[in-house]
């Protein structure tokens, strides 16, 4: 399992590491029997990301996509944020071992979960604007619920 | 790749020059066929048997008793195997190992159970070693194969072979261990286990990869491995690996003509390993400091996961290994630690160390520095760790 230099950078000098204090969202995914748990905050003002902290338990690929999401949203609009998929976490980071793809998509949960919060603490439902956040473990925890 | 601090040699070692040397000239000049009949192919014959009667010496037993393998992983399927199609003739269908055995040998038998054996996976405790006791009370009528490793892999802890031994004579059981970890590190000795099976590997002590051995006791017959040529008694065809053999045979002389040296010389190092790392918050050693080898320690740091751990580690030129699931290739961390009774999520932050006849201690020093700094950096990100300190 070979990791890219693009995953490899962003491990080893992960960006915007670290927690957001009076955030407007946020997101925790994962589990730790699973070995991943992403915790994602949010500072947003008049519907656009001014300011997005990660922290991660979890693989060098665990760590590599927060950190990238991160990147990818911070400063765009909520609406744009939640387009964000796994897939594009994946190309930015130029590729993932195939058994760490399940990585990427903790990024876009954990991106979508700090959002649902954020409309929640607003008064609004997120289902209809975020829909359903799928369990990212796919049958890896099942032994443990 | 000079400046590595190499501290994974239970994964696999450097080839010791001494070895080198003994293997060069079949490298060279010495190319012959051992099954020819010419000069060059009676050289290349000569060197196998006095490799195999090198090693039968070393390790107490016949050199009839030899086979030459490719490594570990053979050396146990072909034991293994063979084993059971002699229970089968005496109408034996039970098996009995430890939850903690090597791949090679757990894929291996969950493959007999679905053809009809039944297996029972003796517990290995929090110490990470089997109890005598438990193996008699699981012996039945129809047991016709002890499975135990000499020394665990991920652990470092000895198994009490030479009292299973023992216990499998008494009830006329058939005894196979896996000493690929021991070999080296603590007395193997044959005749004095009781081993009707033993497997070994080259590479663990500095041989080259891709040669192993399998003792078989002789009043065993073995069932052949691979067809076609009279090569191994006619067991294991194809044409012997004459330098990698000559290298191994050097190599298990070397490793038990050093099992003293070696332990002295690592002994102050693992003392130095446990001591500075147990001062870090929330660590755990994995297994039993006192009943394992020496070169090998085995710790779990809460709230980080291995796989980071090493790569930071790499970082740094220095080359451990986890067993997390990260790095096993699969969803579970290692099958070893959770044998131990650990929890998931600190089995995913394990690392080992294993140190060789080569580690110094100023490559020790030099990982003992930067790995608090790795384990700060680490946690100062996790979401776990946050967990853990806000419910203390």
């Amino acid at each position: 399992m070979i990791y890219s230099e693009k995953v490899m950078s962003h491990f080893a000098a992960p960006k915007n590491v670290g927690e957001i204090e009076n955030a407007d969202g946020i997101g925790e995914v994962g589990n730790e029997k699973c070995g991943d748990i992403m915790k994602m905050y949010l500072k947003i003002s008049d519907g656009i990301i001014e300011d997005v902290k990660f922290k991660t338990f979890g693989c060098g690929a665990a760590i590599a996509t927060s950190s990238i999401a991160t990147e990818m949203i911070k400063g765009k609009p909520v609406r744009e944020a939640l387009k964000l998929s796994n897939k594009a976490v994946v190309e930015a980071l130029d590729g993932l071992p195939p058994a760490k793809i399940h990585c990427s998509v903790l990024a876009e949960q954990a991106v979508k979960t700090a959002i649902s919060d954020y409309y929640r603490r607003q008064g609004v439902d997120p289902l209809p604007i975020v829909g359903q956040i799928a369990d990212h473990c796919e049958g890896c925890c099942e032994n443990f619920v | 790749m000079n400046n590595i601090i190499y501290l994974d040699n239970a994964a696999t070692t450097r080839i010791s020059p001494a070895v080198r040397d003994v293997m060069e000239p079949y490298l060279g000049d010495f190319y012959g066929n051992a099954s020819s009949l010419y000069g060059l192919g009676r050289e290349s014959a000569k060197a196998l048997a006095k490799a195999r009667h090198e090693i039968s010496e070393a390790l107490n037993c016949e050199p009839r008793e030899i086979y030459f393998t490719s490594g570990g992983s053979e050396s146990n399927n072909w034991a293994i195997k063979s084993a059971v199609r002699f229970m089968e003739r005496q109408g034996k269908r039970h098996i009995i190992t430890s939850a903690f055995e090597h791949h090679a040998v757990l894929h291996v038998l969950e493959g007999l159970e679905k053809s009809g054996f039944e297996v029972t996976q003796l517990p290995v405790y929090e110490n990470g070693i089997v109890r005598v006791p438990d193996l008699e009370k699981a012996i039945r009528n129809d047991t016709g194969l002890v499975v135990i490793m000499q020394v665990n892999n991920e652990t470092g802890t000895i198994q009490p072979v030479c009292d299973i031994g023992a216990v499998t004579r008494e009830h006329g059981i058939m005894f196979h261990t896996d000493a690929v970890q021991a070999l080296g590190s603590v007395e193997v000795d044959i005749k004095k286990a009781g081993t009707d099976f033993l497997s070994l590997s080259g590479h663990k002590i500095h041989a080259m990869k891709g040669v192993g051995v399998l003792y078989i006791n002789k009043k065993i017959r073995l069932l052949p491995f691979i067809e076609g040529g009279a090569q191994e008694s006619g067991l294991r065809a194809g044409t012997e690996n004459i330098a990698g053999i000559v290298g191994l045979a050097k190599a298990v002389q070397d490793a038990v003509n050093n099992v003293e040296t070696k332990g002295k010389k690592l002994r102050p190092l693992r003392e130095k390993i446990y001591r500075e790392v147990m001062k870090l918050e929330r660590v755990h050693l994995n297994g039993d400091y006192e009943q394992s080898v020496t070169g090998t320690l085995n710790f779990s740091f809460e709230g980080i996961e291995g796989e980071s751990l090493l790569l930071m580690l790499d970082m740094a030129g220095i080359c451990c290994s986890s067993g997390s699931a990260c790095t096993s290739g699969s969803l579970d961390p290692s099958h070893v630690l959770l044998a131990l009774g650990m929890p998931h999520e600190i089995a995913h932050g394990s690392l080992r160390i294993s140190m060789s006849q080569y580690t110094t201690e100023a490559e020790i020093d030099k990982f003992l520095e930067v790995l608090p700094g790795v384990v700060d950096k680490l946690r100062a990100m996790s979401p776990l760790w946050e967990q853990i300190i806000k419910n203390s």
